[in-house]
C-alpha cells in the first residue's frame, strides 16, 4: 500500500512521506494541479492513463477500421478499382496489426487501469511511473505503423502474421513493423506486471482471491498470458529482423532454417493472443449480465476455473492455425483433440451467463444489450472455430474467408461489443453523466444489423472457397462480397454514432448520474460519480466490503 | 433474430443438397472430399441443435423473466450438479465429433502407394508442375487478360466465365489414380489447394510436402493459391483437368515427346563422335538394363554386340527402335536427336564396327 501511494506523490513534494492517508480528497486535488498536456505527459493517475488508453485505442480503432473499409470498397465488385494489389495486402496487414496490438489490446487494458483500482479498493496502479510509460510507448509505435505506409516500398504486406519468407521479401516498411510491435510488446509487458502486482497486492481488506470481481480475474489471468507470450512474439520479431539485415537463417532452409519455425513460434504467442483478446471481454460481461439480471453471476468458482483451463489450454493449441503446413497424423490429431477440449470450459462460461440471466428480473439497458449480443454472437464465433478445429474441415478452410468470419464474429462481435458494453456500462462512473439510453440502444442494434450482414456472409465465401487475402475474386463470389462491403460501410458509420454518444455524454448526456445507476455491488460503485482524481486513499471499510460479497453471495 | 439466424444455418446445411452452391463446398470429387462434407454436414446439425437448445433457455429467460413484466429475481448462484452435467456432456458430444474426425484424418494422410507422383513448385506467381515418373514439366500461368482485371479508370474489357480461374496449362491427371502431389516452393509459401479433392498443402521453399488425391470422374476443377504470397496471390490459380486413363497416357506420350523435341534441335547436323557420345548416355538410361552396359545382353534379351540387326542396315535397326519386337517395347518415346545417338553408338561399340551414323531428321522421317 504505502509504496503504491509513494509512487502517486510526485518525487520530491513536501506531502511526500508523509503518509497522509487521512487528508481529504480537495486537498489532496491540489497536488495534482498539473493542467493542459502536462496532466496528460506527466500522467500518473491511473483514471488519467485509463483515459488516455481509451481514446487512443478508439483512434487506432478509427484508423484501422477506414483501411478496412479501403479492403471492402476493392472487394465491393470483381477487378481491380481503386488499389494496386501491393497495397490492398500493406492495408490487410496494417489493418489487423493496428486492430490487435493497437485498438483491442490497449482498450482491455485501458479499461483495467480505470477500473481495477476502482474495484478492488486500491489507490492506484502499484506502479505509477511505469503506468505512464507504457501508455506513451504506444503513440510512437503507432506512428511507426502509419510512417510505414509513405516508406519506399509501403508498409509490411506480409499479413498480421509476418510469415516469411515473404516478410523477409518485404521493404523497410516490414523493419518499421518490427520495431513497432517491439515497442507494442514492451508497453504490454509493463502494462501486465503493472496488473498482475495490483491485483495480488492491493486488494481491499478481505478481499481474497476468491471474491474478486470477476474482471479482475480475468485481467489478472490476461495479464499473466500477456507476460507469457510477448517476448515469444519479440523473439519472432527480432529473428525475423536479423534474417532481413544481419544475414541469419533462422527461417531459410538455405542457410539450414526453416520458414515453419516462424509459424510455431508465431503461433505459439498467437493463440494465447486470441485469449488475451478474449478473457477480459468474459469478465466484462461477468459483471454486466449480474446486474442487470439483479441476481448474482452463477457459478463464480467454475468460472474461475474456466479461464484457468483456458488459459492453459492455449498454450497447446497452436498447431491448429497450420494444420495446412503439413505435420504428422499424430500431430493432427493431438492439436485438434486439444483445440476441441476449450469448447468445455468455455461452454461453461456461456452455460453460467445463461443461468444468471435465469429466473432474473432481467432489464435490458445498453450494456446488457451489448452483453447479450456478446454470449450469442460470440458463441457463434465459438461454434465456427468449433467446425474449424476438425483438422479435416480446416483443410477446406484453412485461409479461407470462413476464418476471416470466423475471428471477426470473436473479435468484433466479442471483444468489441464487450468494450462498447463496458463504456456504457461505466460512462456514467467516468463522466458523472448519464448517456442517453435511446443512442446508446441505437448503437447497439444499428452495430447488431450491419455487423451480421458485413460478417456472416463470409462463411459462405470461405465455403465455396474464396481465399482470403486477395484483392480480386472470381465471379461466384460477386454477390456476397457486395453484400459484406454494404454492411462493413454502415458499421463503420454506426461507430461514428459511438463517438458522438460517448461525447454527448462527457458534455453533460441526458443528466447527472447516481454513485450506483445501475444498483450493482461492486466497489466502483461506492464512490461519487463522477469518480475523483483519487479514490481509495484509504482502504475501503471492511464492513462495506463484505456487504458488496454478500450481495454478490460470495459470502453470507 | 434468433430465428434469422438458426435459419441461415439451417439453410446452410440443407443447401448442401444443390450442386456448385455459392453457400457450400465445391461438389466433392474424391472419396476425402465427401467426407469431409459429410463431417461438416454432421457436426453443423449437432450445431444447430445446440445452438436451438441453449439460446431457446437464454431467450425464454429473456421473454419472461424480465423486470418489466414483474418478474422477481431468485438469487440462486450455483448448482454442482448442474455444473458437472453441463461440463461432462460437451465433452461427450466432442467425442462423439472427434471419433469420426480422426478417421479422415488418418485417411487424408496416408500418401502411399500412389500411382502418380507429380511435384508442385510454387512460384511469384504461378505454378510449375513436373511429372516425375515420366520425365517432363511445364509451367502453369493465369491467362485472363490484364485488361479484364484492371478497371482503374473504366470497367475494362467484360469478365470471362472462368475469371482468374484459367491458366494455360492445366495439371492434367488420368481419373481413378492415386495422385501424389509433392509440394515445395522457389520462393516464398505458396499453398497448392483444389477444394473439390479436399486438398489443402502448404509449398514451402526448401522443403518437400506432400497430400495426394483419386479424382473419381473426369472434369476440369479449380481452385487458388492459399497462402498470402506477396503482390499477385489472388492471381495463381490451380486448374486441374482430370481425363480418362487412355486419354492420359496419349497426353504424357506426346508431352515427353513435346519435352524432348524442345531440348533438342532436331535440326542440328551432328558429328559421328559427338552422336556416340550422346548415345553411350541414352543407352545407360534406356537400353542398358536388358542389353547390358557391355551390349552382351543376358537371358532372354540379345546381345547387341555383333547382332545382325545393329550391324545390318541402319533402316532396320532405326525400325526396331522405333516399333520394338517380342519382349521389347517401342522407343518412339525418345527423341529423334536420342534415337539418332543411340543407333550410331550401338552401331560403333561393343566391338561393332558399322561405321555410319544417322541425323536426327533422318530418325523423324523414318517415324512416318
Amino acid at each position: 500500500m504505502s509504496a503504491a501511494t509513494e509512487a502517486l506523490h510526485p518525487a520530491g513534494h513536501p506531502a511526500d512521506h508523509g503518509h497522509e492517508h487521512d487528508h481529504d480528497h480537495a486537498h489532496d486535488h491540489a497536488h495534482h494541479a498539473q493542467t493542459g498536456w502536462r496532466r496528460w505527459f506527466y500522467a500518473t493517475n491511473h483514471k488519467d492513463i485509463g483515459t488516455l488508453y481509451l481514446w487512443f485505442a478508439f483512434t487506432m480503432f478509427i484508423i484501422g477500421g477506414t483501411m478496412a473499409l479501403g479492403i471492402r470498397a476493392e472487394l465491393f465488385h470483381p477487378g481491380l478499382q481503386f488499389w494496386q494489389p501491393e497495397f490492398f495486402n500493406q492495408l490487410t496487414t496494417l489493418h489487423g496489426v493496428i486492430m490487435v496490438f493497437g485498438a483491442i489490446m490497449p482498450a482491455f487494458t485501458g479499461l483495467a487501469n480505470w477500473m481495477l483500482p476502482l474495484m478492488i479498493g486500491a489507490p492506484d496502479m502499484a506502479f505509477a511511473r511505469m503506468n505512464n510509460w507504457s501508455f506513451w510507448l504506444l503513440p510512437p509505435a503507432a506512428l511507426l505503423l502509419i510512417i510505414s505506409l509513405f516508406v519506399p516500398g509501403g508498409a509490411a504486406a506480409g499479413g498480421w502474421t509476418l510469415y516469411p519468407p515473404l516478410s523477409i521479401q518485404g521493404g523497410m516498411g516490414m523493419d518499421f513493423a518490427i520495431f513497432a510491435i517491439h515497442l507494442l510488446g514492451i508497453s504490454s509487458i509493463m502494462g501486465s506486471i503493472n496488473i498482475v502486482t495490483t491485483v495480488l497486492n492491493m486488494r481491499a481488506p478481505g478481499m481474497t482471491l476468491l471474491k474478486m470481481p470477476m474482471f479482475a480475474w480475468t485481467s489478472l489471468i490476461t495479464a499473466y498470458l500477456l507476460i507469457a507470450v510477448a517476448p515469444v512474439l519479440a523473439g519472432a520479431v527480432t529473428m525475423l529482423l536479423t534474417d532481413r539485415h544481419f544475414g541469419t537463417h533462422f527461417f531459410k532452409a538455405a542457410g539450414g532454417g526453416d520458414p515453419v519455425l516462424f509459424q510455431h513460434i508465431f503461433w505459439f504467442f498467437g493463440h494465447p493472443e486470441v485469449y488475451i483478446m478474449a478473457l477480459p471481454a468474459f469478465g466484462i460481461v461477468s459483471q454486466i449480465i449480474p446486474t442487470f439480471s439483479r441476481k448474482p453471476l452463477f457459478g463464480y468458482v467454475s468460472m474461475v476455473y474456466a479461464t484457468s483451463s483456458i488459459a492453459i489450454l492455449s498454450f497447446m493449441v497452436w498447431g491448429h492455425h497450420m494444420f495446412a503446413v503439413g505435420m504428422p497424423p499424430t500431430a493432427q490429431l493431438f492439436f485438434m483433440f486439444m483445440t476441441m477440449l476449450i469448447a468445455v470450459p468455455t461452454g461453461v462460461k456461456v452455460f453460467n451467463w445463461i443461468a444468471t440471466m435465469w429466473q432474473g428480473s432481467l432489464s435490458f439497458e445498453t450494456p446488457m444489450l451489448f452483453a447479450i449480443g456478446f454470449v450469442c454472437l460470440f458463441t457463434v464465433g465459438g461454434f465456427s472455430g468449433l467446425v474449424l478445429s476438425i483438422a479435416p474441415i480446416d483443410t477446406q478452410m484453412q485461409d479461407t474467408y470462413y476464418v476471416v468470419a470466423h475471428f471477426h464474429y470473436v473479435l468484433v462481435a466479442g471483444a468489441l461489443f464487450s468494450l462498447f458494453g463496458a463504456v456504457y456500462y461505466w460512462l456514467p462512473k467516468w463522466t458523472g453523466h448519464m448517456y442517453s439510453e435511446r443512442a446508446g440502444k441505437f448503437h447497439f442494434w444499428w452495430s447488431m444489423v450491419w455487423f451480421n450482414v458485413t460478417f456472416f456472409p463470409m462463411h459462405f465465401l470461405g465455403l465455396a472457397g474464396m481465399p482470403r487475402r486477395i484483392p480480386d475474386y472470381p465471379l461466384q463470389f460477386t454477390d456476397f462480397n457486395s453484400v459484406a462491403s454494404v454492411g462493413a460501410f454502415c458499421f463503420g458509420l454506426g461507430q461514428l454514432f459511438f463517438l458522438y454518444n460517448v461525447i454527448h455524454t462527457i458534455r453533460g448526456g441526458v443528466g447527472p448520474a447516481p454513485a450506483n445507476p445501475w444498483e450493482a455491488h461492486t466497489l466502483e460503485w461506492e464512490v461519487p460519480s463522477p469518480a475523483p482524481h483519487h479514490t481509495w486513499e484509504t482502504p475501503p471499510d471492511e464492513a462495506l466490503v463484505r456487504k458488496g460479497f454478500a450481495a454478490q453471495a460470495l459470502e453470507h | 433474430m434468433r430465428v434469422w439466424r438458426s435459419g441461415a444455418l439451417l439453410a446452410l446445411s440443407s443447401s448442401f443438397a444443390c450442386a456448385n452452391s455459392k453457400f457450400d463446398f465445391q461438389p466433392p470429387q474424391t472419396l476425402i472430399a465427401h467426407d469431409i462434407r459429410d463431417l461438416h454436414t454432421w457436426i453443423m446439425l449437432m450445431i444447430v441443435v445446440i445452438f436451438c437448445a441453449v439460446f431457446g433457455v437464454m431467450f425464454y429467460a429473456i421473454f419472461k423473466h424480465r423486470r418489466s413484466l414483474g418478474h422477481e429475481a431468485k438469487p440462486f448462484h450455483e448448482n454442482t450438479v448442474v455444473e458437472i452435467l453441463w461440463t461432462l456432456i460437451p465433452a461427450l458430444i466432442l467425442v462423439g465429433m472427434a471419433w469420426p474426425a480422426a478417421k479422415v484424418v488418418l485417411a487424408q494422410k496416408d500418401s502411399h502407394d500412389a500411382t502418380l507422383t507429380i511435384k508442385a513448385t510454387g512460384y511469384q506467381w504461378f505454378w510449375g508442375y513436373d511429372y516425375l515418373d515420366s520425365g517432363f514439366g511445364y509451367k502453369s500461368k493465369l491467362v485472363t487478360p490484364r485488361s479484364q482485371i484492371e478497371n482503374y479508370k473504366s470497367a475494362g474489357d467484360a469478365k470471362g466465365e472462368h475469371y482468374l480461374l484459367e491458366v494455360d496449362e492445366p495439371l492434367v491427371v488420368p481419373e481413378k489414380t492415386k495422385v501424389r502431389i509433392l509440394t515445395t516452393s522457389n520462393d516464398v509459401i505458396h499453398s497448392w489447394a483444389m477444394p473439390a479433392f479436399g486438398v489443402k498443402q502448404d509449398a514451402i521453399p526448401g522443403f518437400i510436402r506432400d497430400t495426394w488425391f483419386r479424382a473419381e470422374t473426369t472434369g476440369v476443377f479449380r481452385g487458388q493459391c492459399s497462402e498470402l504470397c506477396g503482390r499477385d496471390h489472388g492471381f495463381m490459380p490451380i486448374v486441374v483437368k482430370v481425363v480418362s486413363q487412355a486419354e492420359y497416357k496419349a497426353w504424357v506420350s506426346k508431352k515427353q515427346a513435346d519435352a524432348k523435341a524442345a531440348a533438342d534441335d532436331p535440326n542440328k547436323v551432328w558429328t559421328k563422335d559427338d552422336l556416340i557420345a550422346r548415345g553411350q548416355k541414352v543407352y545407360e538410361a534406356n537400353c542398358a538394363a536388358c542389353h547390358k552396359a557391355d551390349g552382351h545382353g543376358g537371358g532372354p534379351f540379345p546381345a547387341l554386340a555383333g547382332s545382325k540387326i545393329a550391324t545390318g542396315p541402319i533402316d532396320g535397326h532405326v525400325h526396331i527402335v522405333l516399333t520394338g519386337k517380342g519382349a521389347m517395347p517401342a522407343w518412339n518415346g525418345l527423341s529423334d536427336t536420342e534415337i539418332a545417338a543411340v543407333v550410331t553408338y550401338e552401331r560403333n561399340s561393343f566391338g561393332n564396327k558399322v561405321g555410319d551414323f544417322i541425323q536426327p531428321k533422318d530418325v523423324k522421317a523414318a517415324r512416318k
